[in-house]
This record gives C-alpha cells, structure tokens and sequence, in this order.
C-alpha cells in the first residue's frame, strides 16, 4: 500500500503528462501483479463496492477526531473531499503496518455483511496504522471517486511504455467487462482469449470543435458533413446473435434500452456499429429532455417506453462480419454502414442512417449549420474521408462544429464553494433575472470563468455576503454574468419555470451594472423561440 | 467601557487613545508585527519591538516617527499599563498586553506555537480576555514537524541538482523566507534570492540577525551560475519572466495551505510543503488554553467556525471583523501582502 500511496502523490503532484507516465511506469515494474491489476481497475473506474455507508464514516471519524460531527461538516465544506478530511483530522498515529494494496480491498470487501459495530472496530484500527497519505488513499477506495487526474489514455500510454504492448492493442483489451476477480494481470493484458471478446467495444473516437473557420480544414470536397445529433453517444455490438449497448462512459446500458433487443437477430455476427441513441417518435427526433427523463431511473417501463421511445442513428461501422475495420478510410466505412443500415432497414425500424449534409462550399454549410435548431440538432460534425477511426480525443479526422450558443444576462445571487482542485474558494454560482422589481433564479453554473476571475469573484463573495446558509452564501445582487446555453426547456420544477442545456458563464460583463441584467420575459421570449414546440 | 474595542480604523484602547494594527491612519499605533496587513501606513506614531523597526521603516518611510521596546518592558499611558511579549510569528513579532486596574487584555496579532530557531518562541500570557487569530482554524490543519519537513525540501533539493534542475523555492520575502533559509542545507549548494527577499534580508542583517549566506540574482549574471543552487523567490515572483531565466527548474511553495489537496492543485506547482507561520489547530487550542481566559475573541481566519467550536468547549468566545488576512497571499490568494513584494 505504500507504493500504491506513493504513486497517489506522485500522480496528485504533478500537472505534467511526462511525469504522471513515468510514475505510473515505475509503479508497474516494481509493484507485484495483483497490485498492478487493481490500480490498473482503479485508475480506469473499476472501484470495489462501497460496503460502508458514507454517514457512519463521517461519524466515526468525527469520534476518532474528537470532535463534534457538525466540525466535521464544516471541514468537509472547506476541504472539499471526503476522504481527504477524513484523512486529515484523523490524529498523528506512530504505529505501521504495510500491507498490499489486494490485502487492502480485500479488508474493505470482507466488511461487507458485517455488522456495523465490527465495521467500525476494523475501519478505525486501519486508520490508526495508517500516516496521513496512506489514510487519505484508504479512504478513497472505501468512499470510491477514485480520481487523480490520470485519463485511461495516459495510464495505457504508462502500460503500453512497460509492456512494450501497443497502445491501441492495450487500450481495447482494457475495454469491456472485466473486473480483477476474474482475470489476471498477464490473462488481461498479455493473452487474446476470443470467448470474453464477444461484449468488448472498441474505444470511441472523440472529436475536437472547430475552433475557428471551416475553411481552415483545406477542400470542401475532402469532407463528410453530417448533423450532429443531441442524445447519447452509443455503441452497439452484435456477436453471436448477442447484443451490448455500451455508452460512451464505458459503461454497459444494454437493459436500458429494450427497443434494440430485436437487433441481435437482425445484424449480422459480427457487427459493431457507433452511433446517437436518440428519443424519436412519428419519424422525428425529440427532445433531449424526453431523454433524460428516462436515463435516470432504474427500472425502463412500458409507460417510458412508450413517452420516450429510442432509436440508434448510426453514423459508423467499426467490425464488418467481425472484422475490425478502423482502419479503412471514413467513405469506405460509410459505405458498409450504409449497405449494413438498409439490409437490416426491412425488418427493423430501431436502426436509422445518420444521413449527410450535401454541400460544394463552406459558405452552404455554413447555412446548413445556421438550421441546426431546427433539427434538434447541436450543430454539424465534419468527417475527412480518407481518415481511420481514431482512438480517443484525436485531432485530425472528426470535428464537432457547433452552433452558436444561446445567452443571456444574468445576475450572480448565490455563491457555493467547489469541489476538489477548486475547494474552499467561491466558485458555483447561482443566477437571476428581473421579474419586475425581483429577482427570480433560473440556473447554476461552474464553468468558463479563468481562474483570475475567479479569485475575483471569490473575493467579492466573501466581502459581499448577506446570508449563510451552510456552504451557501447569498450576496449582493451586483456582478452581471452573460450566461451561455445549448437549449432551453420549460421546466415544472423551477421557479422561473425553464430549464436550461449546459448553460455556463460565457464572459463577465464587468461593464454593466445589476440593472441592466436581462428580464423573466426575456427569457421566456427565448424559451417560445428556441424551446421544445410542445407544452408537456 | 471595555479595555479594548474594535472600530472602524482597528482595535482600539479608548482609556488611552491607542490602537492596535490600525488599518486606517490614527494618532498611536501598538505594531505586533511587520506585515503589510498588520503595518499600515499613514499613521502618526508608531512603537513596535525593537526588532521590527528596521523592516518596518523599510516599508513605510525611514522619517515615520517611531519608538520601539524589547520583549517584558512595559509603558503606561493614562493608567494603562502596555507590553509585548513573542508571538513566535516572524522575526520582532509580538502579542500586545494591555492591564488596566487589574483587567488584562492579549491581542496576539499573528502567531504560531512551534519554535522555529530563526524568532523568539512564542510565550503564553496569562490574561482574562484573549484576541486570537484563526487563520488555521479547523481540525483538517495539522503541520508536520519542521524537521520532517526541511528534510523533504533539502532532499527535494538534492534530487532536482541530479535531475540538472535549478530549485525555486517560495515564500514571503519577509518571515517564511527567512525561516526557510535557515532551515535550508547550505552544504548543497548555493542559495540565491530575490530582490524583494534580499533586500529584507538586508534590512534585518542590519538589525544585528544572523542569517545563512545569500548571494542576490541580478540581470547580468549568466544562466550557468544558477546550476545545482536554490532560488528563494516572493510568491509574486512565480509564473513571472524573471523565473523564466532559471529554466530548467522544480518550483515549489511553502505554506500552510499547502496541507490541503485543493489549493495545492490549484497552484500547480511541482511541490508544496506543509510550513506555516501560523499556529495549526492544535496550536491555537493549546495557545486559548494556556493564556488561562475566559473570553476569547476571534479576529480573521476561520472565525465562524472556531468561535462556534470555542464556545461548546465553555469560552465565552465572539468573533470580530477585522482587514487582518493570514496567509492567504502566499499562495496568491489574499489581496494585502502581495504589495510588500511588489
């Protein structure tokens, strides 16, 4: 556990890609398998269980502190991570024991059908053996969020430079359902086992927004243009009449989405397609928000299925009659899919083509985009012709080119310190607009403020404050935020009555004054304009 | 009427019309210590321990008017008897006792309990009212012990001369950065400075303070002269052109915000040690009990929360609004200190 530790702070230390390689490299030549299996689990979100609940560990380590649990919060409000309180208030212990990260999970799973009490005595023994580091890392795998600032493709670039293994080679053989009970370090990496391949996917490919203007992308002529759907990115495999649905979180959703079940008898073996899973009724897509409102819960029923039916817009074809077919350029892929598509088009009405956008010049396009909205679209996406499939984010064959946001002025009226990198300073904000002479709130944001401005803002929050309420502090309505959104819905559950898509702070407008903010009706003036055509 | 009050210019004696840190201009002004936040200028008279009067001078004119004691010497102005005593904080740093008919009255300024070998240890004052500081004032601030620490920086050190990296170390230029060369391994290397720290280093080697040798950066000298040596540098200095010049290099910081994951990423720099001038939570407590009072007043820090804690444990305690600000521009989040190294 110690050298798991190590490599925790060495990775928590740095902000340098080289560097967080290198550590990771040398945690996997000099950790003994098993450990190399479960950090490879843990760094790619494979955490154990959670078999405490997070309530009794606040108490107990509260207890442990000696002092009252309503400190605890506090802490906690401050610190902005659970584990590391936990860790940090716990007092200086002189005793030590080290044992294995895999001696570790398994202490922390055994305690799964204890009763409280045992789980207690064990918890609050390992934290006295512990130092600070090793405590906050313990805490971390009991609490799960294991997250230090390493992305699957930095840790497959760190096995891939001490196994000499190819990235992509590793990258795939990561994918799926594996967990480390029921494979090996060597058996995970190392061998080709073809019966447990029949649900892996293939790692998506991302695609970089166009910064600037199309034309810097070279010939028109050398472009795919396609609508850029607004659902959830899937991707879906048949082999051997079985189907996966895998997201884009690598997550397994295939029971979230019955309607594709008849597919696996529909597509031939062999057979991975990628595409958006989109709510579609009566020949059109719906809104994202039918969506949503299904993604949610646990159980899909008949009622759901039938407010918020799905179907798979498939946009690419990555394994033809099982073949991986990456590799060939983008036509030929669409070519397949298209061929793939129509034959299943007869028996089947849950698989569509994501048509193309026809066009000579940027400057058609260009007003193609400017429809986006009309189609429920989010924008184009633009695919070179000749390129391969990529792994991951990848500049070069897929770009996302997205339409113009939505905005409006808002006025900051609630401040809440963040999480993690962002603790302790003023950072989630709430905002208003007028109705008449009030200020209603119509939405939060975290984002796109740099982090001058931030200190900034986080300044005037601590000198402004009229109220506090918990981590929440109102303050005096002044700063003028112009908010950016995707979409705008209306909304039942709050009191300015919408809902908005990805909404952020898209600049500060230092230059007005609260005032001169935009108004509830401007807002809904927004919501009948933009909005979804039917009132729910 | 109470012996001490806090008003709008700072914390104020009116038997004796005398403030405390004042921070708008007053008449007389007791100083506790030379930081900008607790040294303000514009302010008729000063006194101060005999320590601070350089630095002090330094930064708000040699021709301020301006009379010093050393630690236990008391004066008595209208009937209220005055002293300082160490606060432990940085070099001159002193808490105020203020005794009149038999009440006593502490306001400690910025304080911390560890010994650092470079001030003089901070000494607990029996008092009935106790004005504390809280800047590190909850449970999750717990400092290493300093040795612990300066072996991590000295072995930090040693590994970037392998790795042919120069050093650069922060830290305010008056107090941490001093207390962090002394704890520096000047067998590794040479130890360069700043402007801003170089000339506080000179201020207070006047004073008659022993300090390990420096040698001052300066625009002339050549990029090779850096090799294998440490760069003590003000906060302000990170991230600047004039850092650029000791590439390749390791940064660092020390502070006590460096005790937690949030601010630490949020500086990125490649390492932050755990090293503060202001007591830990552990340290406050011990400090609250150790002065034998029952009414403590909190001033800046985490005041709501360790007020609230202070009066469950039975303090009649209350918390005060002042412009004081702890440590909070060393990691270039406070708004005060910054100018000093500017």
């Amino acid at each position: 556990m110690r050298r798991f530790a190590q490599l925790f702070t060495e990775l928590d230390q740095t902000t340098k890609t080289l560097q967080k390689v290198g550590a990771m490299a040398d945690y996997f030549q000099e950790a003994a398998d098993q450990d190399k299996l479960w950090a490879i689990a843990l760094l790619s979100g494979r955490r154990p269980k959670r078999t405490i609940r997070t309530n009794l560990l606040k108490e107990w380590a509260a207890e442990s502190a000696g002092i009252p649990f309503w400190l605890f919060e506090e802490s906690y409000h401050i610190v902005g991570d659970l584990a590391e309180t936990m860790a940090a208030i716990h007092p200086a212990t002189n005793q030590h024991t080290d044992r294995s990260l895999t001696d570790w999970i398994d202490t922390i799973r055994n305690l799964r059908d204890a009763e409280d009490d045992a789980k207690k005595a064990a918890i609050t023994a390992v934290w006295s053996t512990m130092d600070a580091t090793e405590r906050l890392v313990f805490n971390k795998l009991i609490t799960g969020g294991f997250r230090v600032g390493v992305s699957q493709k930095l840790m497959v670039r760190a096995l891939a430079k001490y196994s000499g293994t190819e990235e992509n080679v590793l990258a795939h053989r990561l994918m799926g359902e594996w967990s480390p009970d029921n494979t090996t370090f060597q058996q995970l990496l190392f061998e080709e086992n073809p019966k447990d391949q029949l649900s892996r996917p293939y790692p998506f490919y991302l695609a970089y927004a166009v910064e600037g203007q199309p034309e810097e992308l070279g010939a028109p002529a050398d472009w795919l243009a396609e609508r850029k759907w607004d659902g959830i990115r899937g991707q879906l495999i048949v082999r051997e009449n079985q189907l996966f649905v895998w997201s884009r979180g690598e997550e397994l959703v295939t029971d979230k989405f019955p309607e594709f079940g008849e597919l696996a008898d529909i597509l031939p073996s062999g057979t991975v397609l990628d595409g958006e899973i989109l709510p579609f009724k009566e020949g059109a897509p719906l809104s994202f928000q039918v969506l949503q409102t299904r993604i949610g819960r646990k159980n899909v029923t008949a009622g759901i299925l039938k407010k918020a039916p799905v179907v798979l817009v498939a946009y690419d074809l990555l394994e033809h009659n099982g073949e991986d077919i990456r590799h060939k350029p983008q036509v030929q892929r669409r070519k397949l899919l298209e061929q793939v598509v129509k034959a299943a088009s007869d028996c089947t009405s849950k698989l569509l083509l994501s048509e193309t956008v026809s066009f000579n010049d940027w400057e058609q396009l260009k007003i193609e985009r400017s429809k986006s909205r009309e189609y429920l679209c989010e924008g184009l996406m633009l695919k070179k012709k000749d390129a391969p499939y990529g792994v991951g984010r990848k500049k070069g064959g897929w770009w996302k080119w997205k339409v113009d946001p939505l905005t409006i002025d808002a006025v900051m009226i609630y401040a809440m310190r963040g999480h993690g990198i962002r603790a302790n300073l003023y950072t989630d904000y709430t905002f208003a607009v007028w109705d008449g002479e009030k200020l209603v709130s119509f939405t939060k944001a975290y984002s796109g403020l740099t982090d001058a401005e931030i200190r900034k803002v986080d300044t005037f929050v601590k000198r402004n404050t009229i109220d506090r309420f918990g981590p929440v502090r109102s303050v005096n309505p002044e700063l003028v935020f112009e908010i950016a959104f995707e979409g705008i819905n209306r909304s039942t559950r709050h009191k300015s009555g919408v809902a908005l898509r990805f909404p952020r702070m898209h600049r500060w407008r230092q230059d007005k004054s609260a005032a001169e903010a935009n108004t509830l009706q401007d807002l809904h003036d927004l919501l009948n304009a933009y909005g979804p055509p039917d009132a729910p | 009427m109470q012996l001490l009050q806090f008003t709008e210019r700072g914390i104020y004696c009116p038997q004796a019309d005398v403030y405390i840190d004042p921070w708008r201009p007053v008449g007389k002004a007791i100083i506790t210590h030379g930081h900008a936040d607790h040294s303000r200028p514009g302010n008729r008279h000063y006194i101060c321990h005999t320590h601070s009067e350089q630095v002090i001078r330094a930064r708000l004119g040699q021709d301020i008017q301006l009379e010093t004691m050393g630690y236990g010497e008391t004066f008595t102005i209208n009937g209220v008897r005055f002293s300082l005593h160490p606060a432990g904080h940085i070099i001159g740093s002193a808490q105020v006792r203020v005794e009149y008919k038999g009440q006593v009255w502490v306001a400690s300024g910025d304080y911390k309990t560890e010994a650092d070998g470079v001030c003089a240890a901070f000494e607990p004052v029996k008092c009935h009212v106790f004005i504390t500081e809280c800047t590190f004032g909850l449970p999750v601030y717990k400092w290493p012990a300093q040795e612990t620490v300066f072996a991590a920086i000295n072995s930090w050190w040693a590994k970037n001369q392998a790795d042919g990296k120069v050093t650069v170390l922060s830290g305010y230029s008056l107090g941490k950065a001093q207390r962090l060369l002394q704890g520096l391994d000047t067998s590794l290397g040479t130890i360069f400075t700043h402007g801003a720290i170089h000339n506080m280093n000179h201020v207070l080697r006047e004073s008659g303070i022993d300090l390990n040798p420096t040698t001052l950066v300066t625009p002339e000298m050549n990029k090779s002269t850096f090799k294998g040596g440490l760069v003590l540098a003000p906060p302000s200095a990170l991230g600047s052109n004039w850092q650029k010049q000791f590439q390749p290099f390791s940064e660092g910081i020390a502070s006590g915000w460096m005790g937690l994951r949030g601010p630490r990423r949020r500086r990125a720099v490649d390492r932050g040690f755990v090293l503060s001038d202001h007591a830990d939570w552990d340290g406050l407590n011990e400090a609250i009990a150790a002065t034998g009072a029952e009414k403590i007043i909190t001033t800046h820090g985490s005041t709501n929360v360790f007020t609230k804690w202070l009066r469950e444990k039975g303090y009649d305690a209350t918390a005060e609004s002042t412009e004081f600000e702890g440590e909070l521009s060393e990691i270039k989040e406070g708004n005060q200190k910054q100018e000093e190294q500017e």
